[in-house]
């Protein structure tokens, strides 16, 4: 039997992996796709939830998610295509304006 | 100010001299108050008046009034003579501390405090180099000494009661105490003769003995008024008060007797050796003082506590009186080296006198004060020892060489530059007045007897036996300066080994040089150097640097620029979070 806790695994095996992602890429654009990930993941988390308890709401803030995720997705990919005009590169290490 | 402070000193002591000689006053006398009170300890400040400490007194008072005056005329072109007289009253007033102090405690404060008195008036001209370097060994050999002499006084305060609450310092208490407690086996006679060793280690460092002796003749960098009070009369004589305070320990104890009189017999015969060949006036005569305590010592190891303290009396006089003397002859031409004076006989008539006086009370010369007072001490040795008494009788002979020599060097000789010296002034002259008088009269003022002694007639044999050497001492000097019969150089060169082991003091000073130089100094630079590498260097300075960039280098991970160090940051601390959230 598939219970809710296995996708609750799922999910929070999913935003780690996003998460680790996040913290060791050096692509911007990789990074951007972790993101996406991790969006995934709590998505799945609420369905998960909503089918449990009965509760269609989990489903309703999916969709909303699907949507703040496209939005901030367009904001992304426009500082990644500004980065790559300014700085000539997709390596996120070298945006270090604000390093010591 | 000072003087007259002292004056008023010599007031008192003198009125209660004369109410003790009247009957009125019955002795002893102690006024005390509690001064440290701490659970176990309780120590007290007092002042304790007998017929010892009163005698003792008056010399410090009496003698030092004369100085005082004679300082006056002496200290008159200096530009330290306030801080001279200062110290000078903070000096007598130390001495008194020790003299009238009714426990040990207070005695040893007084100790350190004259021993500080002696550096700093030692130093009094302290831009010579010689004098400054004087005054510290004079400082660091008391501190020596006096490092055996506190552990003394600690073991006698731990000795006086098994109940640590009865414990006490004071002298009377204790010495009533300590022959119980021997008696019922609580304390033992080695404990006690170790005792007895400690607190005589005191007593080598303040009189000189041997082998502590070596801070005297330095000392003679200072004032010669300074010599003269407390290198000759008053400090170096605290030693033997002590003796005579604590004489009732030693009694019972014939090793450490032995030990005592035989250091004070070395010491005797070894200081006038020194003083055969000396050139400097004044060392003559610091090693004339060694001497003398050592005689001093000597009498006190004997037995005779009233001979010493006899012999101390009379040895302040005619002392004090020698270095006055001379001080007055320094003051007019400027030069102490014998061999450069000569002729004084006639340019400075009371000088010579005052010299020859003092000179003759020295040796010993029948019916001056020194006479009576050594015939004491040599009959006591005649009793006890015949090493004693020959080591007694020839150093007589030695004495009475050396100051002869010095006396017909730098003063009856015909010189052949004639110098250019006047007489004191007569604040200089008056005290060297008084002292002759009492170096000539001071065998009769009755002072053994004042001590408790009855018996002042004196030995015909021994008498005679002194006076036949004191007089071969006399004829040797005149022979070999006056009449030049005998050439002293001819005699060097035939005992020039004997000249070469004097010229080098017995070797003494090179000994503890080399031992502070080379033992003590290396150690102690080299635990300072390396406490200084591993601890300041290493731990303050370096290790302040060392954390200070830790610091910074662990901080500045909060300001890479990167976005993933952040988001690491932030999700570290939602770890956390939940952690510490489900833990409570």
């Amino acid at each position: 039997m598939i219970t809710l806790n296995h996708y609750l695994i799922t999910s929070g095996l999913l935003f780690a992996i996003g998460l680790v992602g996040i913290m060791t890429r050096r692509n911007i654009l990789l990074i951007l796709l972790c993101i996406e990930l991790m969006f995934n993941a709590a998505n799945l988390a609420f369905i998960a939830y909503a089918k449990a308890w009965g509760d269609l709401s989990g489903q309703l803030i999916v969709f909303f998610v699907i949507t703040v995720a496209a939005a901030e997705v367009t904001v992304g990919l426009a500082i990644a295509i500004l980065m790559a005009r300014q700085l000539k590169t997709l390596n996120a290490d070298e945006v270090n304006l604000l390093k010591w | 100010m000072a003087v007259g402070g002292l004056l008023v000193s010599l007031a008192c002591a003198s009125w209660l001299f004369f109410q003790t000689f009247q009957g009125k006053l019955i002795l002893p006398v102690e006024f005390a108050i509690d001064w440290l009170v701490l659970p176990d300890l309780v120590v007290p400040f007092g002042i304790l008046i007998d017929r010892l400490s009163l005698l003792m007194s008056l010399v410090v008072t009496g003698v030092g009034s004369a100085i005082f005056l004679y300082s006056i005329g002496y200290m008159a072109d200096d530009k330290g003579y306030s801080r001279y007289f200062a110290l000078l009253a903070l000096f007598v007033f130390s001495m008194l501390t020790i003299v009238l102090a009714n426990n040990w405690v207070e005695l040893f404060i007084g100790w350190e405090l004259v021993g500080f008195c002696s550096y700093a008036l030692i130093g009094h001209w302290y831009e010579r180099p010689q004098a400054a370097e004087a005054g510290n060994k004079a400082f660091m050999v008391n501190r020596v000494a006096d490092f055996g002499f506190l552990l003394g006084i600690l073991a006698l305060w731990a000795s006086s009661s098994p109940m640590a609450t009865e414990r006490t310092f004071n002298y009377q208490l204790l010495q009533t105490r300590i022959p119980d407690l021997l008696e019922t086996g609580w304390l033992s006679g080695g404990t006690m003769s170790l005792i007895g060793l400690l607190v005589f280690c005191g007593v080598i460092g303040k009189s000189a003995q041997v082998p502590l002796h070596v801070w005297l003749p330095d000392a003679m960098e200072g004032p010669t008024p300074v010599s003269a009070l407390i290198h000759a009369a008053t400090m170096v004589a605290a030693g033997v008060y002590l003796l005579c305070r604590v004489f009732w320990l030693f009694e019972n104890l014939p090793g450490v007797l032995m030990v005592v009189s035989w250091v004070g017999a070395i010491t005797a015969l070894l200081s006038a050796s020194l003083a055969l060949v000396e050139h400097d006036l004044k060392r003559i005569l610091a090693y004339s003082t060694l001497s003398q305590l050592g005689y001093m010592v000597m009498a006190l190891g004997l037995g005779g506590a009233v001979a010493g303290m006899y012999h101390l009396s009379t040895h302040a006089f005619f002392k004090a009186l020698l270095f006055l003397a001379a001080g007055s002859v320094i003051h007019a031409t400027h030069r102490q080296n014998i061999w450069e004076l000569g002729g004084l006989r006639n340019s400075m008539p009371l000088t010579s006198s005052a010299f020859l006086v003092g000179g003759l009370a020295l040796s010993g010369f029948p019916f001056l004060s020194g006479f009576y007072s050594k015939d004491e001490i040599l009959v006591l040795a005649h009793e006890h020892d015949a090493g004693l008494y020959a080591i007694g009788t020839i150093t007589a002979g030695m004495t009475a060489f050396y100051i002869t020599r010095a006396w017909f060097v730098a003063f009856a000789r015909k010189s052949a530059s004639p110098i250019h010296a006047h007489e004191s002034p007569p604040v200089m002259a008056g005290p060297l007045v008084i002292l002759s008088i009492l170096s000539l009269f001071g065998g009769y003022l009755g002072i053994p007897a004042f001590l408790g002694q009855h018996t002042g007639h004196i030995h015909l044999q021994i008498a005679t036996v002194s006076f036949v050497t004191i007089a071969l001492g006399f004829g040797l000097a005149w022979l070999m300066y006056v009449k030049q019969t005998i050439s002293p150089t001819r005699l060097a060169s035939r005992l020039a080994w004997g000249y070469w082991v004097l010229e080098r003091k017995y070797g003494f000073d090179r000994l503890y040089t080399w031992y502070v130089e080379q033992v003590q100094q290396r150690i102690v630079a080299g635990a300072c150097a390396l406490f200084e590498r591993l601890i300041i260097i290493g731990l303050a300075v370096n290790g302040t640097a060392w954390i200070t960039k830790t610091a910074g280098r662990l901080i500045r991970y909060c300001q890479t620029g990167k976005v993933q160090s952040y988001v690491l940051a932030f999700f570290s601390g939602v770890v956390a979070f939940l952690y510490l959230a489900s833990r409570f």
